[in-house]
């Protein structure tokens, strides 16, 4: 389904859409008044932009840097061409160990993969510990924001869903009640297993370990509890040096919810003695999407979700609308690249009011790239009757008498068509709208009489 | 102040066709502020419609046609910011042209940023005694920075409010959202009919609920979409172009 379909079913609730923009333009608030504290904060922007663009343009020998310390400070390392080798790699890990159940902390790159679907069909319990992603997976929805998952979910929702599946009361809302079943319910699934997995935030190249940012510390929680931790990481998560993360720590909080810093920043180097660490590195179709220069920058991403709380479709249109593990605007560049069919609405999705780019952490150029994702989109589609359109359009435009000939006959006709005709549902612009009351004369003519 | 430079004014087709109003104050504006404005008569749409849609590569024509109908204007003018922005960022380049054209791209403001930086218009003699929302258009406010992004950390600045701040008796109205998109963009208001209404609702519900007697805005394009929804709802706002405002107030 398309991005205009979605997004119209969203705000036939109308109630819950209007909740959604202003939950989500309550957090952009919040970044904003932090944001404004930090006096240098735009030459952070730019300096985390800098070294992201240093990243990319020497990602293999950073990525091999890391790959030899890492090795060094005895973390298994394991390389995934694409979603499926990285399934496998993860899986096979886990039947050495003969482990049964796993628990798992906060990762889109595991959702991008379909991690859990597989695991499942393996015969292994997969235990989101993230409160948000807990409560989407038991109602089998992927998250529908990167930072909150279930944004989309009111109290009640909730309170519904944990009476059906942890017997809470019913019909208590009490967010410190529902919390504390949950955390009674995640400590039995976090003692009882064997491995935990979580995401990367920040890859160290200089000294081949990483960082992983949660604010409920479950990360923290998985791993030291369990005798192996497996860690998959996209490869351009990768930082050059440990020094740089007091930029991108920094940033990464404030755009994300509006706080100085994540409650839990936990540094893994190497395993505890007897126990094991492994880091997968994928690409997914990183390396093509570096090779597109136009959109090679969207890999800067750090995931702060701050484009998505800003963004006016996102918060008007809901996570699901775009289709995609990644959704709002940084989705909508990304996801392109790895099936222009299937995503070619999302571009779209958009004004291209710019608001991504300017509250953009790493400063991608996030409208800027939907604009030239439209013009790939057109060309992959080839000819159709939008692109004849386009073609007349132009023959039209160039040539002054032609513009001034159809001109007068789209004015003439908006005055003389009755309105059942201009509001009929083949109009979409007189649907929920008027139109422009057509003036005696145009400028021109004005014009031609006044001036000239 | 360049009053002796010659100003071609470029008036965006649909305002040409529609607002005539909006292009008689923006030239009458100019004349009373001394400036030799022309309109060349030859000049059509900017292709800005076309290239959004995805076809740029389409506009070559019509990028061609503008720079030969603007080539030899000191200074080209425009009442849109987005159309602006359009030959500025994404006029596709002509083969032989692209010297042409970049020289172009240092003439050609929108009108109140040739009010503030090349007119540097400080003292303007007039009143307009009304409570006046105004509507950050967001090609002209993020793309051509004539205000600060509230995304950003950077001071205040609406070259906007530079100019109505001088009126006697107009009261600025501070919004809740202070420039938040009002979900026109172009052809999105009609692929995403939807939203694109939502969005305006929400746009006007700003206004509305800040007393916001006369909605005004540099881009037809956007009070166009809000005064149809308004309209449509049967909402007591009123909608002018910042043209229009300064000039009656002017006169
Ligand atoms: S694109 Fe920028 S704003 Fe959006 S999630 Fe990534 S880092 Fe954050």
């Amino acid at each position: 389904m398309s991005h205009p379909a979605k997004a119209s079913e969203f705000l036939q609730d109308a109630a819950k859409a209007k909740w959604h923009d202003e939950t989500l333009w309550f957090v952009r608030d919040k970044r904003d008044t932090i944001s404004k504290t930090i006096p240098e904060w735009e030459q952070l922007r730019d300096l985390a932009s800098q070294i992201k663009d240093n990243v990319l343009a020497n990602l293999d020998q950073y990525l091999i840097q890391f790959e030899e310390k890492a090795k060094a400070n005895g973390i298994q390392v394991h390389w995934a061409r694409d979603a499926e080798e990285h399934n496998q790699i993860v899986l096979g890990i886990l039947q050495r160990h003969q482990c049964k159940a796993i628990v798992k902390s906060k990762s889109i790159l595991t959702e991008e993969c379909h991690l859990n679907p597989y695991l499942e069909k393996n015969g292994i319990e997969v235990v989101d510990t993230d409160l948000g992603e807990r409560i989407v997976q038991f109602l089998n929805q992927p998250p529908s924001h990167i930072v909150l998952p279930a944004i989309h979910l009111k109290k009640k929702d909730i309170s519904e869903l944990f009476h059906e599946k942890l017997h809470t009361e019913k019909g208590n809302e009490d967010p410190a009640y529902l919390t504390h079943a949950a955390r009674l319910h995640l400590r039995e699934k976090f003692l009882g297993a064997k491995v935990a997995i979580t995401g990367v935030n920040f890859g160290v190249a200089e000294t081949g370990e990483f960082v992983v940012c949660t604010n409920e510390g479950n990360a923290d929680m998985g791993v030291h509890l369990a005798v192996v931790h497996i860690a998959c990481m996209g490869i351009e998560k990768i930082i050059p040096r440990r020094k740089d993360l007091g930029v991108f720590l920094r940033l990464l909080a404030r755009s994300a919810t509006g706080q100085p810093i994540t409650n839990y920043n936990s540094h893994f180097r190497s395993p505890a003695s007897g126990k094991e660490i492994h880091i997968v590195l994928v690409d997914n179709g990183r390396t093509d999407q570096l090779g597109r220069e136009k959109f090679k920058n969207s890999l800067k991403c750090i995931r702060c979700g701050a484009c998505m709380n800003t963004c006016p479709i996102y918060r008007r249109s809901g996570g699901y609308s775009y289709g995609s593990v990644v959704p709002g605007p940084i989705g909508s560049i990304l996801s392109p690249g790895l099936d222009v069919k299937k995503y070619s609405t999302l571009p779209f999705a958009s004004t291209l009011c710019g608001s991504c780019t300017d509250v953009c952490p790493v400063k991608i150029n996030i409208h800027e790239q939907l604009y030239e994702w439209r013009q790939e989109i057109t060309k992959s589609q080839g000819t159709n009757a939008k692109s004849i359109s386009m073609k007349i359009a132009n023959g039209i435009f160039a040539v002054p008498f032609a513009y001034k000939v159809t001109g007068s006959m789209m004015r003439g006709a908006l005055k003389f068509l009755p309105d059942s005709i201009t509001y009929s549902g083949l109009n979409t612009w007189g649907k929920q709208r008027d139109l422009p009351e057509t003036p005696k004369e145009t400028f021109k003519d004005w014009y031609k009489k006044n001036r000239s | 102040m360049p009053l002796n430079k010659k100003i071609g004014l470029f008036i965006p087709c649909y305002v040409d066709q529609f607002y005539p109003n909006v292009a008689i104050a923006t030239l009458e504006l100019l004349e009373k502020l001394g400036c030799q404005a022309s309109y060349p008569m030859g000049q059509t749409c900017c292709g800005q419609p076309m290239a959004n849609a995805g076809y740029e590569r389409d506009t070559v024509g019509t990028t061609k046609h503008f720079v030969e109908t603007f080539r030899d204007y000191d200074y080209i003018v425009a009442p849109s910011g987005s159309c602006v922005l359009h030959i500025k960022d994404h006029a596709p380049p002509i083969p032989g042209m692209e010297k042409e054209q970049e020289i172009l791209h240092h003439k050609i403001f929108e009108l109140t940023e040739f009010l503030t930086d090349i007119l540097k218009v400080e003292n303007l003699q007039g009143s307009f005694p009304h409570k006046v929302g105004f509507h950050a258009s967001c090609h002209g406010h993020r793309g051509l920075r004539l205000g600060s992004s509230s995304e950003r950390n950077e001071p205040f600045f609406s070259k906007a409010k530079q100019l109505l701040d001088q009126i006697e008796g107009l009261e600025w109205v501070e919004l809740t959202r202070k420039d938040e998109c009002c979900g026109f963009g172009g052809t999105f208001a009609v692929t995403e009919e939807a939203l694109s209404v939502q969005m305006g609702k929400d746009r006007l519900q700003d206004h509305l609920s800040h007393g916001v007697e006369i909605l005004t805005g540099g881009d037809m394009s956007c009070i166009m979409h809000l005064e149809g929804i308004a309209k449509r709802n049967q909402q007591p706002l009123k909608f002018m172009h910042i043209a229009e405002i300064l000039n009656q107030a002017l006169s």
